[in-house]
């Protein structure tokens, strides 16, 4: 099954403002820079977006954030953002702060069909708040829902003709159970190859997750804490 | 003399033991890494995906793709691994993680941690520490007794949003090693050349201090 589109502007096509989009990636790595930018092109606002963390001021979600397309983030650490720190405590921007660990769960429960899942995390804290608790092995723990999206955007190292992907190092973070979790998974890859050409022992996210695939025109990949040791 | 940082990593590092993993968190626990004692194999868990986590980089090669939970460029072991986010969680809220060490702003006498927000001020997220206290059976917090103003971080009740409850089994500050249990502190160790009095001014949750306390070997 060939899933290839063009490019960005046909692999977003159909993204309309309002809508719940996750995106791959933790801090800068592995996020859909390519998709990001075309997402600025097409000033869609009132976004709820998913998302590990929110990007930094000029790059990643910060570009989303400062042309005030999100209405709402979801996500687990949002440091770093002086924008999103100020649309936050000024109201313009709902925020929903979750434990990293249940974000990726909800994520992979919602691509899983598993509608809500027990965890201890965050029980006994303002997370807890309005949640389920039941006790099991003794521990209480609190009810956490699936979460799903209208558009999911991954990012991946390689990807073939049919959708399979393969992510480089900790560039995979959130992009699998991402592309399991959206209703239309778009993913763009750095490196696109013909169906076969990927091992399939060696494939993370099978094809079957993902509607549309196109190789990015421009990598940045920013670091963000450049940190290094001197040659002795 | 209080512990530096360094010092705290240090001591931290003591208790490490052979073949676990390890989840270090950012700030004085990274340091950690730099002191495993000698014929101690350990394998470090970065919760962004990457079980073997090696040093930062030679300058030059540094890789965007490979970070740590600090976004820190870092470097791979031999026999490292990555994976996504949930299975990383798997490996901490299913125990697979044999020690956690992370910072915090209070710590309370009953094992409660608050470090995640501090309301109208500063307000960062979680990240992953929520699911690492209410899984791992060994936290270890390393964090100042005290903070910039003064104010004792070790406290009777957290004043601050809690991160977990009841979950915090060991605080090695800069003036000494405390356990908790039956919701108190316990005096284990004291830094070298701090006073049992210091450590007793700097603590304002309830502290048992045994009649002898030794001092740290660092």
């Amino acid at each position: 099954m060939n899933k290839v589109v063009k490019d960005k502007v046909e692999g977003l096509a159909g993204i309309e403002s309002n809508m719940t989009i996750m995106l791959g990636g933790f801090g800068l790595c592995g996020i859909p820079e390519n998709s990001i930018s075309r997402l600025v092109e097409m000033g869609v606002t009132g976004l709820t977006c998913i998302s590990n963390n929110a990007g930094v001021d000029d790059f990643g979600l910060g570009l989303l954030l400062q042309g005030k397309q999100i209405k709402k983030m979801i996500s687990s650490y949002v440091g770093e953002n002086d924008e999103f720190e100020r649309q936050m405590l000024s109201g313009e921007l709902e925020v929903d702060l979750i434990p990293q660990g249940s974000l990726a769960e909800r994520c992979r429960a919602g691509g899983a069909g598993i509608p809500a899942f027990f965890t201890p995390a965050g029980y006994g804290t303002e997370v807890a708040e309005g949640k389920e608790v039941r006790e099991y092995n003794g521990k209480p723990h609190i009810l956490e829902t699936a979460l799903t999206a209208d558009f999911a955007i991954v990012k991946a190292w390689k990807g073939d003709t049919a959708g399979n992907l393969v992510y480089k190092a900790t560039a995979r973070n959130f992009n699998p159970m991402m592309a399991m979790a959206g209703k239309i998974t778009i993913a763009e890859v750095e490196e696109l190859v013909p169906a076969g050409e990927l091992n399939p022992n060696e494939i993370h996210t099978p094809g079957i997750f993902v509607q549309r695939i196109f190789q990015g025109e421009k990598f940045e990949k920013r670091i963000e804490q450049r940190t290094t040791r001197q040659k002795h | 003399m209080s512990l530096d940082k360094t010092g705290i990593a240090k001591r931290i590092a003591q208790e490490l033991r052979n073949g676990w993993y390890v989840n270090l968190g950012i700030g004085i626990p990274t340091l950690v890494a730099n002191y495993i004692p000698e014929g101690i194999e350990v394998e470090f868990q970065s919760e962004n995906g990457i079980l073997g986590m090696g040093p930062f980089p030679f300058d030059g090669e540094e890789d965007a793709d490979l970070i740590n939970a600090g976004k820190q460029t870092i470097t791979a072991m031999d026999g490292a691994v990555y994976f996504d986010s949930a299975t990383s969680f798997a490996m901490i809220r299913g125990q697979h993680v044999q020690l956690t060490v992370l910072g915090a702003m209070e710590v309370s006498q009953d094992g409660n941690i608050a470090n995640w927000k501090i309301p109208g001020k500063m307000v960062k997220g979680m990240g992953g520490a929520m699911d690492l206290v209410a899984s791992a059976d060994n936290i270890i917090v390393a964090m100042m007794h005290s903070n910039k103003a003064g104010v004792s971080k070790m406290l009777k009740e957290c004043s601050l949003p809690l991160t977990g409850v009841g979950c915090v089994k060991k605080v090695v500050t800069n003036l000494a090693v405390l356990d908790i249990k039956d919701g108190k502190f316990h005096l284990v160790e004291r830094a070298p050349g701090v006073s049992v009095e210091e450590i007793v001014t700097a603590t304002a949750g309830d502290l048992v201090v045994p009649n002898h306390v030794p001092e740290m070997k660092i």
